[in-house]
């Protein structure tokens, strides 16, 4: 048994790429097991067709029905235990909100551009409004100058987080509905135009892990990528202070 | 002239079957070319081809959008369910015709005229095709500046989809009108074939879920041309303009569409898990052991498919709680397949098959619905799907379920229903040639694409280079999937070679040549009422073996 | 007096109780012919008089339920761009909708459909007569469409008055500037809704004055029997609809 499952260990990291996240593992874990669970009885269930196929002399009678229901029972208790421990996890990601001390994050997705926004020393989000919206006068979120908040906010192409803090990330449209998908944090929600939506995790492994599109969004769907960098605190602290003084900087001019 | 005219605008259900078989062909010819320039762009993305130039990122998006509405609607909707319910239904149950068989032959022609319309979307329009999947979300697809083939195609696709919609209603309206009213005296319910089970619930789900549809189409088109706001939010943008002047919801498209979504490959695979009832009773020489169970389990497949639209959704902005519930129900679905699966497994456990052309055909399809449908539960937990939503673990899982089992189950029934076509049987070796080489290099096709989907290689990317991760471990599989594809649609060639040259040459079938029971094999109109069951086999210690249901009950015993 | 409300000498002799009551008990209809009434043991086609009838109102009944699920979708939809809304710069929830008061012609509308209803029924019943339609049978004139005729005229004329109050509705909308065309929802969504119901009756007219003429030139009673009991399910389906959409838009606004 322990053979088995480094043997398709070892096939799922060649496959799942690594991932960073704080409940990483259990959704590894979960699919793995899920996996494991599913393959057995396909592979049984064709071990019986070669059988039946391969059988020549018709047996009498019928298959026995205490047999078939024991089958049935069997697939069922398979089925709640799949769907109850995959409902825990669930639970424990998204019916909760982030706890109060997670940093906030703004991620808007525009055709073909990931963007995110950092609300700044304040720590409140600036005001946005569409018809500002000007990447090449260096406002691509259309912040609106009038609000004083709006002032600190730092905008990149790079998603930049410390590890081992909960983020919670407001996710945005501009245009059509995007996929915000960072497969190395297990993490996946679409962003619609018209609503702001929140997902929150942890990032633990400290690295570089892509960032893709994953409902197609128009012709730049495939090269709608991004970046997202889990570095340490204190990295964080530096990378951020940098920011904010260029920010302060173009503000100042 | 009237005569051609006649014999074209037929309102014979026999050769209004075969005409949606033609259709089928058809889509499905021009379908598998568009995939097979799907594959061959991603594994060559740089290479000129032939007729068609250098490969655009939306050239490829309209050859997935395209890919997946010729098969999923003009392949999978009109063969299984169309085209073999109007070749035998009315006999499989004693009728003399369908209900309504000038609703029949209209609802055929509307099929064509929507099959020429969305054709004509790829080259009417100098936008081409649209772009947006077959699953068109709006934004995206309701604004005509959101890419090209938005304007002139996605219209086009609008109407042809809409008059598809049209013509469905009216082929489930005449199908149900036909079950339930013209069944001979004697063909109670139970003693229906499971063929007829199927199509009464595939016509159910069809008639409710392609309204839905048709209203979303309508109100999508409304948003695009007159100006509302059914799915275009506040503030929308596009090209750098604001857009959005209405509070539209695009989460409304996405449930509107998916209620009609989930129904419709249930509506795709229904008719093919009846016909594999059926198959094995005949090539096992036995009965349908728990008949009332697997009828019952069709029957809650179709109700239970109806409520779990939503696991299309998980992480698309709906409330998680609905999730939830969604997830649920979704489970819950597994349960009367698995009671499916576990009664023909039951069934074919006695050994001593006849492993005739249909035959495989059939267990080529429950290999396939086994496969396909166990990464089902999988996907059905949020929890996994947030991961697996949108990558290529979700295309391996519905083409595994849903194209391969549903066009196998078509081929075992053009193979076993092809004497009643032609009088001739197809050849048996070229037969068995295309069973394997389909199911080993199909499975060499949609196998991998799990592994695909596990390193996160999400759906519609036209290339995997991009700007920060290139998939390097994925090019050896895609490569791999694609020289499976191109052998898989080669082997498809054995078929029709088979096809045509068999029903110019092919062996001339006697009456009744598989030895079926039920009542299409009938070589005279049979009994004024039906007094024996569908499947009743009994092993060879008596007589021929068999009851076929045009016997009367009281010539044995 | 009009044919349509004189009783036949023979139903005041053997004191039928007419349109809608209950015969006696020893009248009871069976359907006619000997044998125990075995319709069952006759090829497709030779199954009764009923046969024919059951199989137009199958078809009517499925062709409805996927009509009734078109305008669910299309209400559902109602509801749904009722309360989305979005936040706008001071976070507060807005939505654009504006309640649409409908013109009070709707009402009169309203009560046109339901005695149109009422009239269709009539029609209906009367082509049922079990004594006119013997005489029919026999082939002695057509009693039963002498009696029915005026009430489907009655029909079709208060459905066109219907169709007519539709459109002057419309036109006052219309002057008040709440077109199509115009980006209030609300008004969409009369105009829809309305519009495809009015389009369903659109087809309801042409049925008709389809069955009216088919009662002249049918030659046989059962057909005719079909065309008008088809209509009139059809005919009262659309105004049951009708009082749902209606409803609708006066009170869940």
């Amino acid at each position: 048994m322990p053979a088995a499952y480094s043997l398709l260990e070892a096939a799922r990291v060649a496959w799942m790429p690594a991932d960073g996240a704080l409940h990483g593992p259990i959704v590894d874990r979960l699919m793995f097991w899920n996996l494991v669970a599913l393959c057995v009885p396909a592979v049984v269930a064709h071990v019986w067709l070669v059988f039946a196929m391969l059988r020549r002399r018709p047996a009498a009678g019928v298959f026995p029905a205490a047999i078939r229901w024991g089958l049935l029972a069997a697939f069922c208790v398979m089925y709640t235990w799949m769907a109850l421990t995959a409902q825990r996890l669930w639970a424990e990601n998204r019916f909760a909100g982030p706890s109060l001390s997670a940093m906030q994050v703004e991620v808007v997705g525009e055709q073909f551009q990931w963007y995110f926004r950092y609300p700044g020393p304040d720590a409140v989000f600036g005001t946005i409004r569409p018809q500002l919206v000007n990447a090449a006068a260096g406002n691509p979120l259309g912040i609106d100058p009038r609000d004083a908040h709006g002032d600190d906010d730092i905008v990149s192409s790079t998603l930049v987080l410390p590890a081992g803090r909960e983020v919670d990330l407001q996710l945005r449209s501009l245009d059509v509905i995007h996929g915000f998908f960072i497969p190395g944090m297990r993490l996946k929600q679409n962003t619609v135009p018209g609503l702001v939506l929140h997902i929150h995790f942890t990032p633990v492994v400290v690295g570089t892990y892509p960032i893709l599109c994953s409902q197609v969004c128009g012709l730049g769907h495939a090269r709608m990528q991004a970046r997202l960098l889990v570095v340490s605190p204190a990295d964080f602290q530096a990378w951020l202070a940098n920011r904010e003084r260029a920010r302060a900087g173009e503000q100042g001019q | 002239m009237k005569r051609i005219f006649a014999r074209i605008f037929t309102t014979n259900h026999r050769t209004l079957g075969i005409f949606y078989l033609y259709l089928a062909l058809a889509a499905v010819a021009v379908g598998t070319m568009l995939s097979l320039l799907m594959r061959f762009h991603r594994v060559w993305p740089d290479a000129v081809i032939p007729f068609f130039g250098i490969m655009k990122p939306e050239d490829y998006l309209a050859l997935v959008t395209m890919h997946g509405t010729l098969m999923i609607f003009f392949v999978l909707t009109t063969a299984p369910q169309s085209g073999f319910a109007n070749l035998v239904l009315p006999e499989q149950i004693g009728a003399r015709g369908m209900a309504f068989p000038r609703i029949n032959a209209a609802a055929f022609w509307l099929t064509v005229v929507a099959f020429l319309v969305l054709i004509s979307a790829a080259h009417i329009s100098s936008g081409g095709a649209p772009i947006s999947g077959w699953t068109n979300y709006p934004p995206l697809s309701a604004l005509p500046g959101a890419g090209p083939g938005q304007g002139l195609g996605m219209d086009l696709w609008l109407v042809s989809i809409g008059i598809f919609c049209i013509a469905a209603w009216l082929s489930a309206v005449n199908m149900l009108a036909t079950i339930l009213g013209e069944r001979r005296a004697g063909m109670t319910w139970t003693r229906l074939p499971m063929t007829v089970w199927a199509w009464l619930v595939a016509s159910i789900l069809t008639l409710l879920a392609f309204a839905v549809l048709l209203a979303a189409v309508v109100l999508l088109f409304s948003d695009r041309h007159f100006g509302s706001s059914f799915f275009i939010p506040m503030g929308d943008m596009i090209d750098g303009r604001v857009v959005g002047h209405g509070d539209g919801s695009p989460l409304l498209w996405l449930h509107l569409f998916w209620f009609f979504g989930h129904p419709e490959v249930y509506i795709a695979v229904l008719p093919g898990m009846g016909l594999a009832t059926s198959l094995f009773a005949n090539f096992t020489r036995r009965r349908v052991a728990g008949y009332r169970m697997m009828a019952g389990m069709l029957v809650a497949i179709g109700l239970l498919g109806l409520a779990v639209w939503g696991h299309h959704m998980f992480v698309s902005g709906m409330n998680p709680y609905a999730g939830t519930a969604f997830a649920m129900i979704t489970m819950a679905i597994a349960v009367p397949s698995t009671v499916e699966v576990i009664g023909w497994l039951a069934t074919l456990w006695g050994g001593g098959l006849r492993l005739q052309a249909p035959m495989l055909f059939a267990l080529g399809f429950l290999s396939f619905f086994i496969v396909g449908g166990l990464t089902g539960p999988l996907l059905a937990e949020p929890a996994l799907d947030a991961y697996l939503h949108n990558t290529f673990f979700v295309v391996a899982h519905f083409h595994l379920i849903m194209a391969m089992a549903g066009v196998f189950s078509v081929f075992a029934g053009i193979y076993y229903w092809f004497p009643l076509m032609t009088g001739r049987l197809m050849n048996e070796t070229l037969g068995k040639l295309h069973f394997w080489v389909s199911l080993i290099t199909a499975y060499g096709t949609f196998l991998p694409m799990h592994f695909a989907g596990l390193a996160g290689e999400p759906r519609h990317y036209d290339r995997l280079a991009g700007p920060v991760t290139s998939f390097p471990s994925l090019i050896p599989v895609e490569r791999a999937i694609t020289y499976s594809a191109l052998l898989l649609a080669a082997a498809q060639f054995i078929f029709l070679w088979n096809v045509f040259a068999s029903a110019r040459r092919g062996r001339i079938a006697e009456a009744n040549p598989w030895q079926a029971t039920t009542l299409e094999w009938a070589d005279a109109e049979g009994p004024m009422r039906i007094e024996r069951g569908p499947y009743e086999y009994e092993l060879p210690s008596s007589g021929k073996g068999f009851h076929p249901q045009w016997e009367s009950a009281t010539k044995e015993e | 007096m009009p044919a349509t409300f004189t009783r036949n000498q023979v139903e005041i002799e053997r004191k039928d109780p007419g349109i809608g009551g209950k015969p006696p008990y020893d009248r009871r209809p069976t359907g006619g012919g000997g044998d125990g009434e075995n319709w069952d043991n006759q090829p497709s086609g030779r199954h009764g008089p009923r046969e024919l009838l059951i199989r137009y109102r199958l078809g009517v009944l499925f062709a409805l339920a996927g009509d009734l699920m078109f305008f669910v979708a299309l209400v559902s939809a109602f509801f749904v761009r009722q309360s989305s809304g979005h936040f706008d710069v001071h976070d507060n929830f807005t939505n654009d909708w504006l309640p649409l008061a409908v013109p009070p012609i709707l009402w009169l509308n309203t009560a046109v459909l339901l005695l149109s209803g009422l009239t269709m029924e009539v029609a209906r019943r009367q082509l049922f007569h079990e004594i006119d339609v013997m005489e029919e049978w026999l082939g002695l004139g057509r009693p039963a469409v002498k009696r029915a005729a005026p009430w489907l005229m009655a029909t079709l004329v208060l459905g066109l008055m219907f169709l007519g109050g539709q459109w002057i509705a419309w036109e006052q909308l219309v002057r008040e500037g709440y077109s199509f065309i115009s980006p209030n929802p609300s008004s969409h969504f009369f105009y829809l809704i309305t519009g495809i119901h009015g389009l369903h009756l659109v087809f309801g007219i042409f049925a008709l004055m389809g069955a009216l003429v088919g009662m002249f030139t049918l030659k046989r009673v059962e057909l005719r029997q079909v065309a008008v009991d088809s209509v009139a399910w059809y005919w009262h389906t659309m105004g049951v609809f009708w009082i749902f959409l209606f409803v609708l838009l006066v009170f869940f606004q």
